[in-house]
C-alpha cells in the first residue's frame, strides 16, 4: 500500500512537471500499450481453448486426428488474427 | 485409471504418426498467397508509391512467414508429442506475435517503409488467405467423398 502510494506521488509530480502536450502523448502511449495488451490476451484464452478441445478429441478418436489437426490449425488462425489486428491498431495509433 | 493399466494411454506419449495437415494447408496458402502478391503489391504502390509497393511486399512475407512457421511447430511437435504440441503453439504465440512486432518496430522509420500499407497488408492477406483456405477445407469435410484423391504415377501410367 505505501509502494502504491509512493508510486501514486512520483507518477503526479511527473505529470505534473510535463507540459500538456507531453502529457497527452505519454498517456496515448500508454493507452496504446494497454490496448495491445488488452487484445492479446482474448486470442491466448482462444487458442488455449482450441488447443485444450483439439487434444481431447484426439485423445477420443485418434483415428479423427488429421481432420481435427486441420480445423484446429484454421481456428488458431483466425483466433491469432485478432491479435494481429489489435498490433496493428496500435502500430497506427502510436506511429501513423 | 493406473498408469500401470494397459489401456491407459498418457497425452505425454501421444503422438502424430500419419502425414501432417498443416504443412498441406501452408502450402495452399501460399500458393493462393502468390496468386495475390502482385494485386497486394500494385494496390500499395498505386496508392502510396515504390514505398508502399515495398511494405505490400514485406507484409506479405511476414503473413507468409508467420505461416510457415506456425505450420512447422505444430508438425515438428506433433512428432514428438500432443502435449509438447499444444505447449509450442501456445509459446509459438507469443513468439511468433513478438517476431511480427520487432519486423515492424525495427524497419518503421526506415525510407522504404509506409506503415498504412504495410499493416493494413498483414492483416487483410492474413484474414483473405485463411478465409479462402476455409472455403476448400470446409468442402472437403463436408464432403470427403468429392476430395480429389492423389494418382501416383504409377497409377497414372497403368491407366494409360
Amino acid at each position: 500500500m505505501e509502494a502504491l502510494t509512493r508510486i501514486a506521488h512520483v507518477s503526479a509530480r511527473v505529470a505534473a512537471e510535463l507540459t500538456p502536450a507531453e502529457l497527452k502523448a505519454n498517456s496515448a502511449a500508454q493507452m496504446a500499450g494497454l490496448a495491445y495488451g488488452l487484445a492479446a490476451i482474448g486470442p491466448g484464452i482462444g487458442i488455449g481453448m482450441i488447443f485444450g478441445k483439439a487434444i481431447e478429441a484426439m485423445a477420443r478418436q485418434p483415428e479423427s486426428a488429421g481432420m481435427v489437426r486441420t480445423t484446429m490449425f484454421l481456428g488458431v488462425a483466425f483466433t491469432e488474427a485478432l491479435a494481429l489486428i489489435g498490433f496493428v491498431a496500435f502500430i497506427l495509433l502510436k506511429f501513423a | 485409471m493406473k498408469s500401470d493399466d494397459p489401456q491407459y494411454t498418457s497425452v505425454l506419449s501421444m503422438h502424430d504418426t500419419g502425414p501432417a495437415p498443416e504443412a498441406a494447408i501452408v502450402r495452399d496458402i501460399i500458393k493462393r498467397g502468390m496468386y495475390v502478391a502482385p494485386v497486394i503489391v500494385g494496390v500499395s504502390a498505386f496508392f502510396w508509391g515504390a514505398n508502399g509497393a515495398w511494405s505490400g511486399a514485406y507484409g506479405l512475407a511476414i503473413v507468409f512467414g508467420n505461416f510457415a512457421v506456425a505450420a512447422w511447430m505444430v508438425s515438428y511437435t506433433a512428432k514428438i508429442s500432443y502435449a509438447l504440441m499444444m505447449g509450442a503453439t501456445l509459446f509459438g504465440y507469443i513468439f511468433r506475435l513478438a517476431v511480427i512486432a520487432a519486423a515492424v518496430f525495427l524497419v518503421r522509420n526506415a525510407s522504404w517503409v509506409e506503415l498504412v500499407p504495410l499493416c493494413m497488408t498483414i492483416v487483410i492477406v492474413h484474414v483473405g488467405l485463411l478465409f479462402w483456405e476455409m472455403r476448400y477445407i470446409s468442402l472437403s469435410l463436408a464432403f470427403p467423398g468429392l476430395k480429389p484423391k492423389q494418382i501416383s504415377t504409377q497409377d497414372q501410367l497403368l491407366n494409360q
